[in-house]
């Protein structure tokens, strides 16, 4: 049999024996390169690990000793509970409540605004960050450098500045968890593109469609159930990281908290994590469950 | 009229598609075949400009194809409206929205972006789903059809844009033979009622001996065939498909089509 694929004038005039052996040579010399990296990324990683202990001051004597003077201050934030005036004690526990749930409130809307917020400028920024889909490369470096710059900055740091710009209160916290929030899930959003089937965009390409178009009609109804599942994840993170921004004055519940810390309001500490922990873990559950329809609907629907 | 003049495609060290003159009267239904690799898709995308030539020419009346940009690119690659052998349909949307994406080579960004179409267009939609006997599928997802219908769709789609020529890239390769013969009496009607040139690329050589008014052969890139069905002799097609050392092509294994009936009946009835 002769060659197959004769275009390939390199080939054609070379024997079988020839070929085999070029590639058996290819072959090693990918596995060889292969191996090197893989040693390379091992050793790097161990020297990280070595590393960050080393500079962590992490030590295992430290904890165990360190441990007790933990739960000593958790237990002195701990109010006491008489059986007989559960009631009363309870309500002096919580004689914040109502002030409390306003923050709270003001914390979860901190976080559905700046998701939403920081979600539209994602999917402003995904598609010029995904390499499938644009040809210029220093429009692309530029969109992944302007993600990572939003993502790498943490959302405290950013919630300082906002503050200094914009006052004490939860606008600043607003923008900064938006702008975290752009960062990582254009990031997510950019590799949901590039993992889409490439034949439905070719196929809007050829109808005539502009590059807005081609994204919004061959890119995004294939990439909606990941970009729907992955912001609600964040919506669950950024409720959480809503509650504590107030600890550099960008509104919430943390800012009370951050004032009882402070003032060493022991059970007001106790009282505000408690109600931080039951509404985070509740819009979790929420979110979780919605996320998981998502998933299962789109599952059914394609099987 | 559609003329090639001497166009060359290279990949990297690949030549895929070299120094290839053609042209092509207005309302020819023409067949390409050719061994795999041998650069009949490359050739289709190069006309749409999907991809660009490196050497050569090609020009459509007036128009040099080669040195579109912008607005006028994308009215160009809706004139020459592109089937491909996996439909490339955008299987999350439906029907319906599928075929009105033959319309956004003319429409304004902002519209198609909130997936906003003009009531026209709707029509129009509708009107070639019923020529193509889908309009009963029109609200469903375009995943949900079967791929003799999601190749109809396609076509639907390329009807929409209104094309001075159609490109079919083995447009019933992944069918079976009687939606292969659907498909094929589909572009063979559009072909004759339209007055729409059609150039396909197809693996078999029944269906280009039965549909195609000229057949180009191809092989290493060059054009190695181009005549009339009844000039494809056995020492032509031996040239386009064979090789030195192997034995003589048997026409009998490329044959996908059952029966075929170059007449559209089905189409016929529905227009
Ligand atoms: N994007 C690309 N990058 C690199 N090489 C390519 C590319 N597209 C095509 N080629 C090469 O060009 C040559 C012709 O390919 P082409 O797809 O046009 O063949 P074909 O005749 O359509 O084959 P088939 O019948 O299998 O579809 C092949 O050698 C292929 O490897
Ligand atoms: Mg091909």
């Amino acid at each position: 049999m002769s060659t197959l694929t004769p275009t390939n004038g390199r080939l054609s005039s070379t024997t079988r024996e020839e070929r085999l052996l070029s590639f058996e040579g290819r072959y090693r010399q990918q596995q060889f390169t292969r191996r090197n990296w893989t040693l390379l990324y091992g050793a790097l990683f161990l020297a990280a690990l070595i590393g960050s202990i080393a500079a962590s001051g992490f030590s295992i004597p430290g904890l165990i000793k360190g441990l007790p003077m933990a739960w000593n201050y958790i237990a002195g934030t701990l109010p006491t509970l008489t059986i007989e005036n559960f009631w009363g004690d309870l309500a002096n526990w919580y004689w914040g409540l109502r002030f409390w749930t306003r923050l709270l409130v003001e914390t979860i809307l901190m976080g559905f605004v700046g998701t939403v917020l920081g979600g539209v400028l994602a999917l402003v920024l995904c598609f010029p960050a995904s390499r499938n889909l644009v040809e210029n490369t220093a429009i692309y470096f530029a969109a992944r450098r302007a993600l990572e710059f939003c993502r790498t900055v943490p959302e405290l740091v950013f919630a300082l500045i906002f503050v200094f710009a914009f006052g004490l209160g939860p606008f600043a916290g607003v923008l900064a968890i938006a702008v975290h929030t752009a960062g990582s899930l254009g990031k997510l959003f950019a590799e949901v593109n590039e993992n889409v089937d490439p034949r439905p965009i070719e196929g809007v390409r050829a109808s005539g469609g502009n590059w807005p178009m081609v994204m919004r009609l061959g890119v995004v109804p294939q990439a909606l159930p990941n970009y729907a599942s992955y912001l609600l994840l964040r919506l669950e993170i950024n409720v959480r990281g809503a509650s504590a921004l107030g600890l550099v004055g960008a509104g919430g519940i943390g800012q009370d908290l951050y004032v009882a810390i402070r003032q060493f309001e022991y059970t007001d500490i106790s009282a505000i994590m408690l109600l931080l922990i039951l509404t985070t873990s509740v819009i979790d559950i929420i979110c979780e469950t919605i996320r998981h329809r998502l998933i299962g609907h789109d599952l059914a629907a394609s099987a | 009229m559609l003329e090639l003049k001497k166009v060359t495609k290279t990949f990297g060290d690949t030549i895929a598609v070299s120094n290839v003159s053609l042209t092509f009267a207005p309302g020819q239904m023409v067949g390409i075949i050719g061994r795999s690799g041998a650069g009949k898709s490359t050739l289709l995308r190069l006309i749409n400009r999907l991809a660009g030539v490196s050497e050569g020419r090609i020009s459509f009346g007036d128009t040099d194809v080669g040195a579109l940009e912008g607005k006028a690119l994308r009215a160009w690659r809706a004139r020459c409206a592109m089937i491909f052998q996996q439909f490339n349909l955008v299987n999350r949307l439906d029907v319906l929205t599928n075929v009105r994406i033959g319309r956004i080579g003319t429409a304004a960004t902002l519209p198609v972006m909130l997936k906003r179409f003009p009531a026209e267009d709707r029509a129009n939609a509708a009107m070639a789903l019923d020529r193509l006997d889908l309009l009963s599928q029109a609200l469903q997802r375009a995943d949900t059809l079967s791929g003799g219908q999601q190749q109809r769709v396609a076509i639907a789609r390329a009807l929409m844009q209104k094309p001075s020529l159609i490109l079919a890239d083995e447009p019933i390769a992944s069918l079976d033979p009687r939606n292969a013969r659907l498909v094929m009496d589909a572009l063979r009607t559009i072909n004759r009622q339209d007055k729409i040139t059609v150039i396909t690329n197809l693996h078999t050589l029944d269906a280009a001996r039965a549909y195609c008014d000229r057949i180009v052969g191809m092989a290493h890139g060059h054009v190695v065939f181009d005549g009339t069905p009844s000039q494809l002799t056995s020492a032509v097609i031996q040239e386009i498909y064979g090789d030195d050392t192997e034995t003589a092509v048997d026409e009998n294994l490329t044959s996908t089509m059952a029966g075929t009936s170059p007449a559209g009946r089905q189409m016929e009835a529905a227009h």
